[in-house]
């Protein structure tokens, strides 16, 4: 559907922004090798017929992999690639339509940046064309050009004329963008001496006021704290209802999910899917999470001492759990391990930590004892249980750890393995933000109507019934 | 509505494409970010004094002691003639001058290297870049000219062998001169950069060693003949140097020609520059 020639509907006058047949080629491996030296003997050693002295390993497998995939822009098979080549992006083809929140995901590497530089004239494209109606201003970092030395409020009139606007532009919206921003009585300290997250604000700030046709925003809201990030989502709802268009790059699903109608899904270069935001969505589930709920040591003999971790994985009605996991099903991780000796306070620990990087919790093996349970030399098997109802929906990255408490750590993996919790139930939302909090059990409620005669008693047995 | 090809370019406000001709030069565009420009000036000005005690002062020390070093060193130990002038007042005339030529060469070659950062996250004309540090530089200058100025007229009151005339007139066109001159340098040396950092160290060293073969510790009446005096005649700051002398104190070789010579050198050496940086300025967030 992506690759079908655009121009046949671009006839439509709200068209903003048509892209068609977007190429990008980057050369690896000689990046940041940039003395004369070393093109000579770079020269040099093709001369020879040796391979390139500069570029590493890590890089070819890399070109393999994207090379596999192919196809050149002209048909052919990865003809015009060079040695130490790879096409980011693969014939993109798509088109926004003004007033449309389009989200594009990805996960890290897919060509989402790549597809926004070009969108932002920061590099050009290799083959293909984007048209666009309207000023674009794009939001690819926080503060870019921002100079410590300076105050707030010279800062926004430098942060507004690097994105493109005049000074009196600046100028009529610089009550707004402060008011917007919060910093009101700092609008005269340099920016050096700014909160983190006061800078954040400040920036977002200036870019979304600065009325431009298309705002294109980068993960750069995941910087700000909760509440921020909210009244920066709020404030893209807003622009788009005005009749200006916005592209959204995040990882965080829900606030896509909440705030595009339509999005696009990236994988390898590749438009793998441009259609409704749920589709796309569940499709980017699917094929990104399938692989993160398992993680097995690639060479199970490594090691001869401590506790050594051979397989974790996330379980649902006892078979691996398939990207998403419904929030009212329980699931188990499971945890392979040997012990290459006899430990009597070894343990094995698992923290779930949510994407805005917040422990949720953690648990150990002896978790139910009152001491430490001993782990023999030889293979284990650990399962735990988590119970249905328990967390809110995202995603939560595992660390799982073998340890003795305060001595020694043995082995642990972090981020390999992931799970997805998706929100179900009927009346799921308290608000329309949904069920807001970090964990979101169902606990017991008991109700009753009060008359006025009995207002000063409450008609339960606070401590012994609740406890039924 | 009424559109009917796909590569039209009515009603599309930008089109971007792959790499265009070397001619593309988007100056329509550096002109639209007109005030990008300023506050880069501004910033520049600004930001550098901010937490400084003495502030702008320090345009006026930096000068006054290289003079004063110049003085002792080629005056009162090298020997070294200056045509009649006080020599205090005919170093600093050539310290003035060169001080702006050399900051600008080596601000502006670095302007890839140092805003990598920036030129990655958000497009702006590149060129802007350059081009407010040329401006802002000029502010440094006016500071630099009203001192020489002011021991110009301690001089002259003084009844020293300075004579000030009408050719003095031709400053704006000397200051424009070696803008685009050091501008043109200074940007093909940041276009090549992005390639070769070596040129960066090459650069400042260079500046260095090119102020000897510019006539600022020495006049141009001091050289006799032979291939040294051909080099410091092809070096197109002479003439600017030269003239700026005449013109301020009444020693020194002015020529119309010969500054006819430098200003065609200007053109040609801002047109190449320009050129390379909106060649490279397409591809730089690739390679760097």
């Amino acid at each position: 559907m992506s690759s079908a020639p655009s121009w046949t509907r671009c006839n439509s006058v709200n068209t903003v922004i048509e892209v068609d047949d977007l190429w990008k080629k980057y050369r690896l491996g000689v990046i940041g090798t940039g003395t004369l030296r070393h093109d000579l003997e770079r020269w040099w050693h093709r001369m020879r017929g040796k391979p390139d002295p500069y570029s590493t390993v890590d890089e070819r497998t890399k070109v393999d992999s994207r090379k596999a995939k192919g196809e050149g822009p002209n048909g052919g098979s990865g003809g015009d690639l060079g040695d130490d080549e790879m096409w980011a992006l693969c014939g993109v083809s798509f088109e926004v339509k003004q007033g449309e929140i389009l989200g594009i995901i990805g996960r890290n590497g897919a060509g989402k940046s790549t597809l926004l530089k070009i969108l932002s004239r920061v590099t050009s494209p290799t083959k293909g064309e984007v048209r666009v109606k309207g000023r674009i201003v794009s939001l690819l970092e926080v503060g870019t050009g921002f100079h410590p030395e300076l105050t707030g409020r010279e800062n926004i009139f430098l942060n507004g004329a690097i994105l493109g606007m005049s000074r009196s532009e600046t100028k009529m919206k610089l009550d707004e963008i402060v008011t917007f921003a919060g910093i009101e009585t700092y609008i005269d300290t340099p920016v050096k001496r700014y909160s983190s997250g006061m800078y954040v604000r400040l920036a977002f700030a200036v870019a979304a006021h600065l009325d431009p046709e298309i705002l294109i925003v980068d993960e750069v809201l995941s910087v700000g704290d909760a509440e921020f990030q909210k009244k920066c989502l709020g404030k893209m709802g807003e622009v788009a209802h005005e009749g200006r268009t916005v592209l959204f790059v995040s990882h965080n699903l829900g606030a896509v999910k909440s705030l595009c109608g339509r999005a696009l899904l990236i994988a390898n270069g590749l438009l793998s899917l441009n259609g409704p935001v749920d589709k796309v969505i569940e499709k980017y589930l699917k094929t990104e999470n399938a692989a993160q709920t398992r993680w097995v040591r690639n060479d199970p003999l490594f090691g001869s001492d401590g506790i050594l971790l051979q397989e974790v994985m996330i379980l649902v009605d006892s078979k691996q759990a398939s990207g998403t996991i419904r929030s009212d099903k329980p699931f188990e991780v499971m945890v392979r391990a040997r012990a290459f000796r006899d430990y009597r306070t070894a343990e094995i620990c698992i923290r779930l930590t949510n994407q805005e990087g917040i422990p949720v919790l953690s648990t150990v093996n002896c978790d139910a004892l009152d001491n430490f349970e001993p782990i023999e030399r030889g293979d284990h098997v650990f399962v735990v249980r988590f119970p249905a109802l328990l967390f809110s929906s995202g995603t939560y990255s595992l660390l799982v750890a073998a340890l003795t408490p305060g001595r020694t750590l043995f082995d642990s993996i972090d981020g390999k393995v992931r799970l997805t919790i998706e929100e179900v139930g009927p009346q799921a939302s308290v608000t329309r933000d949904g069920r807001l909090g970090v964990v979101n059990p169902r606990l017991d409620w008991r109700h009753c109507r009060q008359f006025e005669a009995e207002a000063d008693s409450i008609p339960f047995e606070l401590t012994n019934e609740s406890r039924g | 509505m009424s559109k009917s090809h796909p590569s039209a370019t009515e009603g599309w406000d930008l089109i971007i494409r792959p790499k265009t001709g070397w001619l593309d030069l988007h100056l329509a565009d550096l002109w639209r970010y007109r005030d990008l420009i300023m506050i880069f000036v501004w910033r520049d000005f600004v930001a550098q004094y901010k937490q400084t005690i003495l502030g702008p002062l320090w345009h006026i020390l930096q000068p006054l002691f290289t003079t004063l070093i110049f003085t002792v060193v080629f005056g009162k130990m090298a020997k070294l003639p200056t045509d009649g002038v006080p020599p205090l007042i005919f170093y600093l005339a050539g310290v003035t001058c060169w001080s702006y030529f050399a900051d600008c060469i080596n601000r502006t070659s670095v302007t890839f290297i140092s805003n990598a950062a920036i030129f990655g996250k958000v497009y702006f004309p590149r060129l802007s870049v350059p081009v407010s540090i040329v401006i802002s530089s000029m502010i440094k200058f006016a500071i630099q000219l009203a001192l020489f100025l002011a021991f110009l007229i301690f001089y002259w009151m003084q009844g020293a062998q300075v004579h000030p005339n009408a050719a003095s007139a031709l400053t704006p066109l000397l200051l424009l001169l070696m803008a685009g001159l050091s501008l043109g340098a200074g940007i093909i040396v940041s276009a090549l950069t992005t390639r070769y950092r070596d040129l960066q160290q090459l650069v400042a060293f260079g500046v260095q060693l090119m102020m000897y073969a510019t006539p600022v510790v020495y006049p141009l009446s001091m050289i006799g003949g032979g291939t040294f005096r051909w080099l410091i005649l092809a070096n197109p700051v002479t003439p600017i140097i030269e003239t700026f002398r005449y013109a301020y104190l009444g020693a020194g070789a002015f020529s119309p020609a010969y500054l006819c010579y430098s200003a065609l050198f200007t053109v040609v050496i801002l047109f190449i520059g320009i050129v390379l940086f909106n060649h490279v300025e397409r591809t730089f967030m690739d390679t760097v």
